[in-house]
């Protein structure tokens, strides 16, 4: 069992094809590595017989010599994606038990290419946070883990997804990035996430949280594989008037043109107090591998990155304040009887919403009110527009840039923090790419001094993703990362 | 004509603008793919988008976007080519997003003008502010059940283009007249209906009373009225209301209120600890809306003759008075029936045989014009006839009578009543004669000075004559043969 | 800018959030902290910025009037707390 396990995608659609192994062998694996680190709690609901079922009908097409794009390969999927006929509650009491009849764009695209769904992954409440430790289902731990055997937050807010991936309880999973939620865990676990350009993926059946900055993504353990799962994920969608009508590059091809001429912008505002200083090291190592490999780095400045932060922090959460507002025990979830509609509202909302959603909700709110909205919502909309500018500017000179992709390495689960600003300063080398609604990648390229995965980033220009893919490869090529985590399936834990 | 109101301390002058609601006629919803039309069962016309279920998103029917642009060009308004959708934010049962898709800060109509027709034959033109895109609500029920409330989401969603006037109307007639126009533009333009007990459109009244030449005193807002009557009886509530407070020397309260229908009252609604906070904010699931200059010039070469420009070619060219231009051009229907029916003819007098004859007829049968036999065609025969003295005026009521019933040609009518007019001035003579011979005392009595018994000799000639002597005659040979 | 007990109160009724009354000190306190923060970006000359709404930089698609949906009440209505009739059910609302 563990042998399959060991299989990446690429390998195991090539070994499904093959009918080396098949898609009920493989998707059993996933299920009995999901049973084996449930303590992790990487997922919130498992769907097995749906996956054997769709396995079955998998092998039925490869026995025929057909099959999709990820024929036959285990998925999780964020708890935050609509998924017909299963629980969909954005890991929230508010949403307890929701189970639409309608299935998302982009995981329909995943079945329609033969993927097969193992279940719903753990995720921080409504997408909101970043270190999954805001979910209803309780908070998901880093199969990573920290010295004497600590335990460690997986990022978030697609914890369970990059867990799942890292600890081998899925081959490949979706997640979701508004401020970093899916390159931040990617990081922490030692895994490949791809934020792409904003408009590549359908927002459509994907639970809102900031509507101009969500994006669906891919999680996987290398670049070959994120590709191809990227590649089954994206497109153009006519229910989700945001999206791009731009074609999608092949991405599987793209994965091996290397980095000759490139020119890689170094942007000398990506570091930060405290930040740990092999983030440093690994900073600059990248450069080197990417320079041996035939790329040329330019030093470029992005002024603005220190504000990218308070800019998101304003925008994220006026949206998502609006956005949460359909959440009222009128329609469907958490209903809290009262004896008037406003009663009702009032304690359904608070009944159902976490803290932290509580709290972005209320900051939201008062950004966007009477008297407050020139001087925190426009405001934060001017500068994210300057900050959108410099990455034009830049993208004049280069093809794409390098950045840490986190200040550290993952953290203990529980860690006490003075005020919520701390928890948001995770996202700083992140934050800015959605706001210009760039295309980002990371990948896992090295341990720091305790043994923990750290993660590079690579930020390319609108819709090319293809770019991040090439560099992407050469950077995981050069590092050489094949340390797997002590609790993942199969392994001692 | 003065629209002062003259109070108990001196005179006021009423201060009025209308914010209109017109549901669009479009087959689907603004931001959904459901029906948009009326009378469903509950619930039926709604789409999971309606419904604001988890991950839903908009995605905006081009029809309504013309149908405003439409109405826009109507109102002789500027068009924005950009426009921005914006979230007003708020919680109610029959908004399940909890916050409407509205148009605050770009809307796609800007500036225009409304020419209102008041019953003295005047007009005035109105301005307006603007008009915009959003979606409609719900309908909530709360009198099923002591404790609870009941939601219908058919309505949540339909486009709805909201027209908001300047504060230039000065009186409550100008306001109905004012609704009365709109209402015939958007039914000519065919983007909204106009149904107003279907509720297709409905008015929120802004009242507000001053001393001619000071400043704009404080406003109340009186919301959804759906008739020119119910907008009349608010109006004149709230001026009486308002003059009697600042007469005893209080304040207006800035404030929404109800019109009872009932009692032809308004009232406040009950009052909220918060006044509403919409926190107006550009939607971010929709891009801004580009229109190109191409489409706004096809649409506008595509737009139907307007009521004013053919009322103005009916009172300036044909010579119709304004009043009964007015009447002819408030419907698209009736000015087509017009000018078929009236090409090549006496304007005047077709006209005057639809407003007066035509329009009292189909009154009285509960009829409308798409359904009356008498065609424009007919009609215009009919007129011939009079016009080249076939009949007169007084037989051929009997004749339209008759057509309207049968649907009969008037010329059949005439034919098979043997109704035609006796012009023979030799015939005619005859019988004045005749009835002179036979009233000799009255005669006498006329010829003595009592000149009101002239009438009492056309009477017994047209008697005679069943009807059919041409009058005209009759008057000019009876008047020679009596006076000598 | 700085938010008091009062202002969280009236906040939370705007968000229809019930906070009970102990909580509201510690909230503004947090509140604060962000709002402080964020406070940053008055360091940022602006003039002349125009805010960025949407990253995408095209037109809003349309689509073309045809009814393309509806008729799905059970689907409607499927996660419903309280139904009847094909009405959705709710505490009276007082005008």
């Amino acid at each position: 069992m563990t042998d399959l396990l060991e299989l990446g995608a690429v390998e195991a659609r090539a070994a499904l094809a093959a009918r080396d192994v098949s898609a009920v062998e493989l998707a059993s694996a996933y299920i009995a590595a999901a049973e084996e680190t449930a303590s992790q709690n990487h997922y919130v609901a498992m769907t097995a017989e749906r996956a054997l079922e769709m396995a079955a009908q998998s092998d039925a097409r490869l026995a025929k010599g057909e099959g999709g794009l990820i024929e036959g390969l285990p998925v999780g999927v964020k708890d935050l994606f609509c998924t017909a006929g299963y629980a969909s509650t954005a890991c929230s009491h508010i949403l307890d038990g929701f189970t639409p009849t309608y299935e998302s764009t982009v995981t329909a695209n995943l079945w329609r290419e033969g993927g097969v769904m193992i279940g719903k992954l753990n995720c921080d409440e409504f997408a909101m946070g970043s270190a999954n430790e805001t979910s209803h289902y309780g908070p998901v731990i880093n199969p990573w883990r920290g010295k004497d055997g600590l335990d460690l937050v997986p990022g978030g807010s697609s914890g369970g997804s990059a867990a799942a991936v890292a600890a081998r309880s899925a081959l490949l999973a979706t997640g979701t990035d508004t401020g970093g939620s899916i390159r931040q865990p990617a990081a922490f676990c030692g895994v490949v996430g791809l934020k792409p350009t904003y408009g590549r993926c359908s927002r459509y059946g994907i639970v809102a949280f900031a509507s101009s900055l969500d994006q669906a993504g891919p999680f996987s353990r290398n670049v070959a594989d994120n590709a191809l799962m990227m590649q089954a994920m994206a497109g153009f969608d006519e229910k989700d008037s945001t999206s791009a009508n731009v074609p999608l590059q092949d991405l599987t091809k793209a994965v091996g043109q290397g980095v000759k001429g490139m020119k890689i912008g170094i942007p000398s505002e990506y570091v930060m107090d405290g930040m740990d200083p092999d983030v440093v090291t690994l900073w600059q190592q990248g450069q080197d591998w990417l320079k041996a490999a035939g790329a040329e780095l330019v030093e470029i400045s992005l002024p603005h990155t220190k504000y990218a932060l308070p800019a998101y922090y304003i925008i994220a959460p006026a949206e998502a304040s609006s956005n949460l507002a359909r959440y009222d025990g009128v329609r469907y979830g958490l209903r809290v009887e009262a004896d008037t509609l406003d009663e009702m509202y009032a304690k359904t909302r608070a009944a159902g919403f976490g803290e932290e959603v509580q709290r972005r909700i209320m900051i939201g709110t008062y950004v966007l009110s009477a008297g407050y909205y020139d001087a925190y919502y426009l405001k934060a909309q001017r500068v994210r527009r300057l900050i959108r500018d410099d990455f034009d500017t830049v993208f004049r000179t280069v093809d794409a840039i390098l950045t840490p992709a986190t200040p550290t390495a993952a953290f203990a689960v529980g860690r006490k923090v003075d005020d919520p600003v701390t928890n948001f300063l995770n996202d700083v080398f992140t934050v800015p790419a959605n706001l210009a609604g760039l295309p980002g990648m990371v990948v896992p390229a090295g341990l720091n001094g305790e043994g923990l995965p750290l993660g590079l980033q690579l930020l390319g220009r609108p819709f090319d993703e293809a770019t991040l893919y090439a560099a992407g490869q050469v950077l995981e090529d050069s590092a050489g990362f094949t340390a797997t985590p002590t609790g993942r399936a199969g392994g001692q834990s | 004509m003065s629209n002062l109101v003259s109070g108990a301390t001196g005179d006021w002058e009423v201060v009025i603008g209308l914010e209109v609601h017109a549901q669009v006629t479009s087959k689907a919803k603004l931001f959904s793919g459901a029906s948009a039309t009326f009378g469903a069962d509950p619930n039926q016309n709604v789409s999971l988008v309606d419904a604001a279920l988890p991950g839903m998103l908009p995605v905006i029917n081009h029809e309504c976007v013309r149908q405003a642009v439409r109405t826009g060009l109507g109102l002789k308004a500027k068009i924005n080519l950009q426009s921005v959708f914006d979230r007003k934010n708020y919680f109610y049962a029959d908004l399940p997003q909890g916050y409407q898709i509205s148009q605050f800060k770009h809307p796609i109509v800007g500036e225009g003008v409304l020419r209102i027709d008041l019953a003295d034959g005047s007009s005035r033109d109105i301005g307006i502010e603007r008009l915009h895109l959003e979606q409609d609500a719900g309908k909530s029920m709360h009198d099923q059940h002591p404790s609870k409330s009941y939601i219908d989401l058919n309505r949540t969603g339909v486009a709805l283009m909201e027209i908001v006037s300047r504060p230039d109307m000065r009186s409550a007639a100008e306001a109905a007249a004012y609704v009365r126009k709109l209402r015939s533009i958007l039914r000519y333009l065919g983007t909204c209906d106009g149904n107003m007990e279907e509720g297709s459109l409905r008015a929120d009244v802004n009242v507000s009373v001053r001393r001619p030449g000071e400043d704009f005193g404080t406003r109340t807002e009186t919301k959804n009225l759906n008739s020119l009557r119910f907008i009349q009886q608010a109006i004149d509530y709230e001026v009486a209301r308002q003059i009697e407070i600042l007469e005893d020397g209080g304040e207006i309260d800035q404030e929404t209120r109800l019109f009872d229908t009932s009692t032809g009252t308004t009232r406040t609604m009950r009052s909220k600890e918060d006044a509403h906070d919409y926190r107006y904010f550009p939607d971010p699931d929709l891009l801004p809306l580009v229109i190109s200059r191409d489409e706004v010039d096809a649409l506008a070469a595509a737009l139907p003759e307007l009521p004013d420009d053919i009322k103005d070619r009916l009172t300036g060219e044909y010579g119709l008075s304004p009043y009964d231009a007015a009447v002819i051009t408030e419907e698209r229907e009736t000015a087509l029936y017009y000018e078929q029916a009236s090409k090549g003819r006496d304007r005047k007098l077709v006209a005057n045989w639809m407003t007066v004859e035509l329009f009292g007829a189909l009154n009285k049968s509960g009829q409308t014009l798409a359904d009356c036999k008498v065609t424009p065609e007919r009609l215009g025969g009919l007129v011939d006839l009079i016009s080249d003295g076939t009949i007169s005026g007084r037989i051929a009521k009997d004749v339209f009578a008759d057509m309207f019933d049968s649907g009969k040609d008037a010329a059949a009518v005439v034919e098979e009543k043997g109704l035609k007019q006796v012009s023979d001035s030799g015939a005619i003579e005859e019988m004045i004669d005749g009835v002179i011979a036979a009233n000799e005392d009255k005669v006498a009595e006329y010829r003595g000075g009592k000149d009101k018994l002239f009438g009492f000799f056309v009477g017994q000639v047209m008697k005679q004559s069943g009807g059919q002597a041409n009058p005209g005659m009759v008057n000019e040979i009876l008047r020679r043969k009596l006076d000598g | 800018m700085s938010v008091d007990k009062t202002t969280v109160a009236k906040i939370a009724r705007l968000a229809r959030i019930h906070v009970p009354e102990e909580r509201q000190e510690s909230i503004a306190e947090e509140l604060n902290g962000i709002l402080s923060w964020v406070d940053e970006l008055n360091e940022v000359n602006t003039d002349n910025v125009e805010p960025l709404a949407n990253v995408t930089g095209h037109g809003l698609p349309m689509r073309e009037d045809v009814v393309t949906d509806g008729n799905r009440i059970d689907e409607v209505l499927a996660n419903v707390p309280e139904t009847a009739g094909g009405f959705f059910v709710v505490p009276k609302v007082v005008e």
